[in-house]
């Protein structure tokens, strides 16, 4: 609905802003979402606060949840159902994939409600609505930083103590896995986010969803032990957080099942997700508070 | 100065054949769940489980036009006053120029950049520190960081916070919020300000120096001010220009002493039937549990009232859920929506879905001195503390009192609007 000045749509030359009816499919204003950079920061810098002011264990947290998730699963999955952990130490492979995982669920879960929980500063101020999924993204993103510190910490231990693991020359291609899973959850969290719009159930099922998005992941699991199980090995190649994992573990332990064409597919699939999510999101912020 | 008032003024906000359509009835459940429970119904030829009480079915698909073909222009160094009656779109324009929402059709060009408060302290936490909000605030409405850090000490100090910048902002007092969400806003480096009754807030005092910010915003800075308000004195004060907007269209576009005559004018005493299954709530949950489906004034031609008579109302109304008990009062205002006063909330009893219920009430304006107003019908469950809206329409119910008394005085305006009964003489 608006144009900038150099856009070739201004009648007269002098007007910076055009508002118009709602136009277009990609109708995103990348230079003014540019502008408002110190907004983005502002709202990371609230998620921390609101995050280490109203809870109990306060920054705590951020550690204690992974920590303790690891030690469940191993001792869920790893003492009790056996599960094989491709012969690296099972508390390192559980910490590894839950870690990149809870980066994406956070990714999900943060975004998916932009619009219901923000519908309050919507309605009385403008800025890029965009604003809030990538400020929430960005805060997945420091967590993650942190979770990651921690995995170092028990990987050095590890490695001290003589363990099976060794860094692959896969380590070179970890910014572009964190960034193809920040965008990942960017997009399918503002899909999500702009039928929430019309359905507030939905941002309910989405936790759930997330969490049984995680067993159809390798996670608790290595695709390996899949090899004789064509259904459920065909079922976790089409999940686009597969590979990303796999090649987390392959970078840091050593051990992970990547083929080219599964990583090509989960790039894809990013891109595609992320380009529908920037276009419900940019159809759905306009009018949104009509419906609200 | 001398080139800005010779000179052809320069248009900073054009505004053309601009509309917006709002669907009336039901837009969607809200749920997948509600969806498909009316699915099921619809399905069967059941009655739609989620359908709002007293709608008629026929209505749903129909639209409301909040915004009818407006056109306007607003120049450089103005200060523009919009005023209406509720519903008359003010609010409507605004969202579209603040850009919250889009219009339906037509076209708003600006020139410059526009802060909009339609709201002080949007976006503030209680959470973080006043310094801390100040930022906040200032990035939500499009300030980069260094320009607030430019603008902090004017900001705390017209804030008249400075002692607490660095305390959470949930310590403050609720007039120490609103003055420093007001101090960012108005040292916002923009070329228009938008404005929504924002001064309604804080204590005289403070009101006089935000109206004298932004005299000074219009006037000194050469910036331009539009202005909503339903208080024609801060209109008074502030506005060079203001604009009459009545059912989505400009009536009157021009002297602000006229444009309030013709405002007053919109409130109608001759509508003596009101039907409010279709018109707005005033809030979102309003008219589900119960709605009103007319307001009369019984015995009457026109809602002309000596102050020796009374008003006889009767209302009709529905509900979608059995109520143990429901209460109604009335918010009387001046017809320039000066508050005058509410009625002591009174029982209308309890009620069964189905049928349709009639309430009938007397109202005595003895108190009320010459002159127009109005009142909204408030109608809750529970008790006036804990109170649960269930209906409130946007209609404003206009009648006027006339005096026949000639033992008082002429109505002087500056008398308020009540007439209290005569002191008692103490005998000795």
């Amino acid at each position: 609905m608006a144009q900038h000045a150099n856009s070739n749509q201004s009648p007269t030359p002098g007007w910076t802003t055009i508002i118009r009816p709602k136009t277009g499919w990609f109708d995103i204003d990348l230079e003014e979402l540019w502008r408002y950079r110190d907004l983005v920061a502002m709202f990371v810098k609230r998620n921390f606060t609101v995050l280490y002011k109203q809870t109990i264990l306060g920054p705590a947290r951020i550690l204690l949840n992974p920590l303790l998730t690891t030690v469940i699963f191993n001792i869920v999955f790893g003492n009790i159902a056996g599960i094989s952990t491709d012969g690296v130490p099972a508390f390192l492979f559980y910490m590894a994939g839950n870690t990149v995982w809870t980066f994406f669920a956070n990714c999900i879960n943060n975004t998916a409600n932009t619009f219901v929980a923000n519908s309050q500063v919507f309605g009385k101020v403008y800025f890029p609505r965009l604003t809030m999924p990538l400020s929430q993204v960005l805060t997945s993103f420091l967590n993650f930083a942190i979770q990651c510190a921690m995995f170092v910490v028990f990987w050095v231990y590890f490695a001290l103590t003589g363990a099976e693991i060794h860094l692959t020359l896969w380590v070179l291609y970890l910014p572009v896995l964190v960034l193809q899973t920040m965008l990942l959850g960017l997009g399918v969290g503002i899909v999500v986010s702009s039928l929430t719009t019309k359905y507030r159930d939905l941002a309910i099922a989405v936790g759930f969803g997330v969490q049984l998005w995680m067993y159809a992941s390798p996670v608790v699991y290595p695709l390996s032990t899949l090899g004789n199980q064509p259904v459920l090995r065909t079922v976790v190649s089409l999940n686009p957080m597969t590979a990303p994992l796999e090649v987390f573990r392959l970078a840091t332990l050593g051990t992970g099942t990547v083929s080219l064409g599964g990583l090509a597919y989960s790039l894809v699939f990013t891109l595609v997700a992320l380009v529908l999510g920037v276009v419900l999101f940019s159809r759905v912020e306009k009018t949104f508070m009509d419906t609200v | 100065m001398a080139e800005k008032t010779q000179a052809a003024p320069i248009p900073m906000i054009e505004v053309e054949g601009l509309k917006k359509q709002y669907k009336l009835g039901q837009i969607g459940g809200g749920t997948l769940t509600h969806d498909l429970q009316s699915w099921w119904a619809r399905l069967r030829g059941k009655e739609d489980p989620n359908t709002i009480v007293g709608t008629d079915t026929r209505l749903f698909g129909q639209t409301f036009m909040a915004l009818n073909g407006v056109d306007m222009t607003v120049y450089k160094g103005e200060a523009l006053g919009i005023i209406g009656r509720n519903g008359a779109g003010k609010s409507t324009l605004l969202k579209i120029l603040s850009r919250i929402t889009a219009p339906t059709a037509g076209e708003i060009r600006i020139r410059g950049r526009v802060a909009s408060m339609l709201e002080v302290g949007t976006g503030f936490n209680n959470e973080m520190t006043g310094r801390e909000n100040i930022y906040m605030n200032g990035a939500i409405l499009g300030m980069t960081k260094a320009e607030v850090d430019q603008k902090l000490a004017q900001i705390i100090e017209f804030s008249e916070c400075g002692d607490f910048i660095d305390t959470p902002v949930k310590r403050y007092s609720s007039g120490m919020f609103v003055k420093l969400a007001f101090a960012v806003a108005a040292h916002l480096d923009s070329d228009i300000l938008v404005m929504d009754e924002v001064l309604a807030v804080g204590d005289m005092k403070f009101q006089q120096k935000c109206l004298g910010k932004m005299s000074d915003v219009a006037n000194q800075d050469g910036r331009t001010v539009l202005y909503v308000s339903h208080n024609m004195s801060t209109i008074r004060q502030l506005c060079t220009r203001c604009v009459v907007l009545d059912k989505g269209r400009v009536l009157y576009d021009g002297e602000v002493e006229k444009a309030i005559a013709i405002y007053m004018n919109t409130t109608d005493v001759n509508l003596v039937h009101y039907d409010l299954a279709e018109v707005p709530r005033m809030n979102q949950s309003a008219g589900k549990r119960l709605r009103l489906q007319t307001l009369d004034f019984i015995g009457k031609e026109s809602s002309v009232f000596a102050d020796t008579e009374k008003l006889h109302i009767r209302i009709t109304w529905r509900v979608s859920e059995p109520f143990a008990g429901i209460h109604m009062k009335m918010n009387l205002h001046a017809r320039d929506s000066t508050p005058v006063g509410i009625t002591h909330p009174v029982d209308i009893g309890a009620a069964q879905p189905g049928s349709l219920y009639t309430t009938d009430f007397v109202f005595d304006p003895a108190l009320l001195g010459e002159g127009q107003y109005f009142f909204y019908l408030d109608i809750f469950d529970g008790s006036l503390a804990q109170a649960v809206c269930l209906d409130k329409p946007v209609s404003e119910f206009a009648f006027e009192v006339t005096s026949g008394d000639l033992s008082m005085p002429e109505w002087a305006s500056g008398w308020g609007r009540i007439h209290f009964p005569p002191v008692t003489l103490l005998e000795g």
